[in-house]
């Protein structure tokens, strides 16, 4: 999950900028920390050498140079600043080969739903895509926020229940990877992670009429016992019966998920289900 | 009768709160019996807690402060070594008491550790500095210090009655929400922080109105020592900030009491509006916290080094600027919400620009330091070791500022490493800095110097120990909050973290033995003229600890670092002086007014948070009741004759006389 070892062109391009800003700084945090250690050393009351300058408390040359500095420095990471935020921006199209994939994540109380809109078919807790495509994300959630992340793939984004937000990736070399929530939502929270498989795109078709052949339907009846709060240990898939059940939840019409319930009227409340141990 | 509360809000199945609330009680109640059985408690009570002396109530605020980071940096060790052993297993804290403490933790570090010990010296020192012998509201002063502490108090009954909140330090919603926390536990966390924060409103509003209004003869503004200017800052943010945190906090409360529907997912709640108005608060309190810091360092790089601080004008500037900008910059802590590209660049830009004012601040100390003679005493060493952490802290933040960067690092252990660097390097080392440096001022010794230096290098290295890893688990995508985790690749990482705050924690083990230490050796270190590190600005003028009164005069200030000026006149001079006409000095009565409000909003809070309805109205009338009891009052003065003043003050001259003339003869 090393974010210095991007597996795509966003999260390449957010690390790039990551470092390069990190080296405009050292440009002037180095000399700066040497400069504190040195006069520190130097002009310490035993050394003798060191010229007692009492009066030495101004200079209109120093000055304007210790606001040019980190003036200039701050002009030019802004220009970062902005030329990266319009060019990563996450809804901003990342062109890929072959046709994108429409995928609608919805985070749930403790697990991540894959909804795959044009192949009818959803997963949980495994995201599966094709390498090179362009991958476009919906997202919401269906109770408290999280933040989708695949760090190696880069842009997190937040999820929020009755909004959708858009996010736009791609996956450059097959392999498996990692993701998470990025923002605490309560008991079950560190069990949010996800594999990411990035399969060939030849392999892609073949895997989703596989997963089209699953005895499980996802449809309003299962989405609603998906959501209670609990974790989920297996990688269960789904036939999607109705392509709008993303529209459904983002828009409210199933109702946000339920909380957990109180143990005792003194208020102590208790996490959904013993599974979240 | 009782609300909500029953028997089973003991958690009588978790051994760890039972035990440490137990041992709690057991210590309180110890001091206390230790306290009436020795005869102490009419000197407590008259001299402490009823005082509205602005020095006792910086003490007090300072010891509340201390008392406070022992149990939250308790809930740092137990943070550490949960997410050192829980790889691939549940640790030993389960999830709902794991959150409940890194909640706890945060909470009580910014709001019960970090903003009582800056008031705490801003109290103390502040009236000594501007020459005068009050601040402008020496009750509201009184009543603003036991708010704070019964915000403190609520939170510490939460670890044995009930719960505390399980949703992070800024509780948003709609985890945070009724649907989703049934719990008391936000409901600790919110009512906590109302009543403390008006006795943190109330302090800025003291402060403020000390530094624009109380100001002794010739101390225009231009004039003041730095500390004032990054108080008046500091206070003037407490003053627009803290508002909207009362009304956020009031509308979520109204969300969970009253069925109101501001932040809930259903009935057009709006959860990012609770992002955007908590933060326009937040925001704003990081510089709160550390401008008095910044004030601090000023002092004490300029006092150690014997120089007057360079570049003070740019220095005033720089506060003011910060000051002014940080409102601007709430937004950067949500870029992945998905505002826009316009919207995140010009708040990451804007975020940036408070890094101008800032390393100009950190150029003038070190330029204070460039042909200064620098004494390294413990004060000096915490200085120059928060200039090099800051700096890391400031790379850090100034990069979590670009968006781009900001969509891989945004709650990650990175980002907990960038404000931890910011906060302990510069808030931090500023209280431990203002702490060694103005003791000797606040109780008449001075503390001694090895333990001192051995806290310093113990709590330095620990700090690198502990959160240079949490740089790297960052940088390997390990997010916030994590109760337990599979990637082996953090582990490492996670155990070097534990072994720092094992460092971190023999730091304060040092400072705690530099106090028993610095108590027994009191007649030896102790300070007589007044003046132990040869100071600048005029609380060095007066001796150590003040007269209630502080100043028998109003001292005349002729320019910066007034009382270097006055020692620098009296050398050339002779240091005879006239013999000086005594004059009655009307000093404010004590009160227990701030005592017995918080003692009633304890229970109004307390009985809010349980539902107990005729008990909040008990507690809403008592406090209604003190007001109006104090507002009737008759008199508020008293007066100290002028014999007795000139009997103080010549005490204090011939012990500064003695130790001058002991001086030329050698």
């Amino acid at each position: 999950m090393n974010l210095l070892d991007p597996q795509g062109p966003v999260a390449a391009a957010n690390s790039t900028i990551l470092v390069d800003s990190v080296f405009i700084m050292l440009v002037i945090v180095v000399p700066t920390i040497v400069a504190i250690l040195a006069f520190a050393f130097w002009f310490r009351a035993s050394n003798t050498k060191a010229r007692f300058q009492p009066d030495f408390v101004y200079s209109g040359r120093v000055e304007m140079v210790v606001w040019s500095i980190p003036a200039l420095t701050v002009i030019l990471l802004g220009g970062v600043a902005w030329i990266g935020s319009h060019q990563l921006d996450p809804a901003a199209p990342v062109p890929g080969t072959g046709s994108p994939v429409r995928i609608q994540a919805v985070s749930l109380d403790w697990k991540w739903l894959f909804i795959y809109p044009d192949q009818r078919i959803a997963t949980v807790n495994t995201l599966t895509v094709p390498a090179g495509a362009e991958l476009n994300f919906q997202l919401t959630s269906s109770s408290v926020m999280n933040t989708f992340f695949i760090p190696q793939l880069g842009s997190m984004i937040y999820t929020m229940n009755g909004m959708v937000t858009r996010l736009n990736l791609r996956a450059d070399n097959e392999g498996k990877l990692q993701g998470l929530s990025a923002h605490f939502s309560g008991d079950g929270f560190p069990d949010m992670m996800f594999d990411v498989n990035v399969i060939s795109p030849l392999a892609f078709p073949d895997w989703v009429a596989t997963t089209a052949k699953s005895d499980a339907v996802l449809n309003e009846a299962s989405y609603k016992a998906l959501m209670q709060q609990g974790i989920e240990r297996g990688r269960p898939t789904y036939r999607l019966e109705d392509p709008r059940l993303f529209d459904l939840i983002a828009t409210q019409h199933i109702p946000p998920g339920p909380g957990p319930e109180l143990i005792s009227a003194a208020g102590r409340s208790h996490s959904g289900g013993h599974d979240a141990r | 009768m009782l609300g909500k509360l029953d028997w089973s809000a003991i958690p009588f199945d978790q051994p760890i709160p039972l035990v440490a609330g137990a041992v709690v009680l057991v210590a309180i109640l110890a001091v206390l019996i230790w306290v009436v059985v020795k005869g102490h408690l009419p000197y407590l009570w008259d001299e402490w807690i009823t005082s509205v002396d602005h020095k006792r109530i910086g003490v007090m605020y300072i010891l509340l402060a201390s008392v406070m980071l022992l149990r939250g940096g308790s809930d740092a060790i137990m943070m550490r070594i949960q997410q050192a052993v829980a790889y691939q297993s549940q640790g030993y804290l389960p999830p709902e008491h794991y959150n409940q403490i890194f909640s706890a933790h945060g909470t009580i570090m910014i709001f019960f550790v970090a903003m009582p010990f800056v008031i705490g010296l801003m109290n103390l020192v502040v009236p000594l500095q501007l020459g005068v012998r009050d601040v402008a509201f020496p009750t509201l002063n009184s009543v603003g210090f036991w708010l704070t502490a019964t915000g403190a108090l609520l939170v510490n009954i939460s670890l044995v009655v009930g719960e505390f909140a399980r949703t992070g330090w800024l509780a948003f919603p709609p985890l945070s929400g009724l649907s989703y926390s049934p719990g008391v536990g936000v409901d600790y966390y919110a009512w906590s922080l109302q009543i403390s924060g008006v006795g943190t409103l109330v302090a800025g509003i003291n402060l403020v109105t000390t530094v624009l209004k109380l100001r002794t003869r010739g101390m225009n503004y231009l004039r003041m020592p730095m500390f004032c200017w990054t108080t008046l800052a500091s206070n003037l943010l407490i003053v627009s900030a803290f508002p909207i945190l009362t009304a956020t906090l009031a509308m979520l409360l109204l969300d969970r009491y009253l069925g109101f529907h501001f932040f809930t997912n259903e009935a057009g709640g709006n959860v990012m509006m609770f992002m955007n108005l908590i933060w326009a608060w937040g925001h704003p309190e990081v510089y709160i916290l550390v401008l008095p810091a910044f004030g601090i360092f000023s002092e004490v790089v300029s006092t150690f080094s014997g120089k007057a601080l360079f570049g003070y004008r740019s220095m005033v500037l720089a506060t003011m600027a910060i000051c002014v900008v940080s409102f601007m910059v709430w937004l950067h802590h949500f870029f992945t919400m998905g505002a826009g590209p316009d919207v995140n660049a010009i708040f990451g830009i804007a975020s940036m620009i408070i890094a101008i004012p800032t390393g100009v601040k950190i150029y003038n100390w070190l330029f204070t330091m460039y042909g200064g003679r620098i004494r390294f005493a413990t004060p000096m060493l915490w200085s120059v070791g928060f200039m090099v952490t800051f700096i890391i802290g400031g790379l850090t933040g100034v990069l979590v500022a670009v968006p781009p960067a900001d969509f891989m690092l945004h709650n990650s252990m990175f980002l907990v490493a960038h404000f931890h660097n910011v906060i302990i390097g510069g808030v931090l080392f500023g209280a431990f800095a203002g702490f060694e440096y103005w003791f000797p001022k606040a109780f008449g010794f001075r503390l001694d110097e090895r333990w001192g230096k051995a806290a310093f290098w113990f709590t330095f290295t620990g700090f690198y120990v502990t959160f240079m890893p949490l740089y790297i688990a960052g940088m390997l995508g390990m997010t916030r909050r994590l109760q337990h985790y599979d990637v082996a690749a953090w582990r490492p990482w996670m155990i070097v973290a534990a072994i720092g705050m094992a460092v971190l924690s023999i730091g304060v083990i040092c400072q705690i033995m530099q106090l028993v230490v610095s108590i027994r050796n009191r007649e030896a270190l102790r300070d007589r003229t007044g003046d132990p590190w040869d100071g600048r600005s005029l609380e060095w003028a007066t001796s150590s600890p003040p007269p209630v009164f502080n100043f028998a005069f109003h001292p005349d200030v002729r320019g910066e670092d007034a009382y270097w000026d006055m020692k620098t006149r009296a050398q050339q001079q002779s240091f005879e002086h006239d013999v000086p006409e005594y004059q009655d000095i009307e000093m404010p009565r004590n009160s227990p007014t701030g005592f017995i409000c918080a003692f009633f909003a304890s229970i109004m809070g307390f009985a809010l948070i349980w539902h107990i309805w005729w008990m909040v109205i008990l507690g809403g009338l008592g406090a209604f009741a003190t007001f109006v009891v104090f507002a009737w009052r008759d008199h508020d003065e008293y007066v100290i004759p002028a014999e007795e003043v000139a009997r103080i003050d010549r005490i204090n001259l011939e012990e500064r006389r003695s130790l001058v003339s002991m001086a030329g003869a050698v």
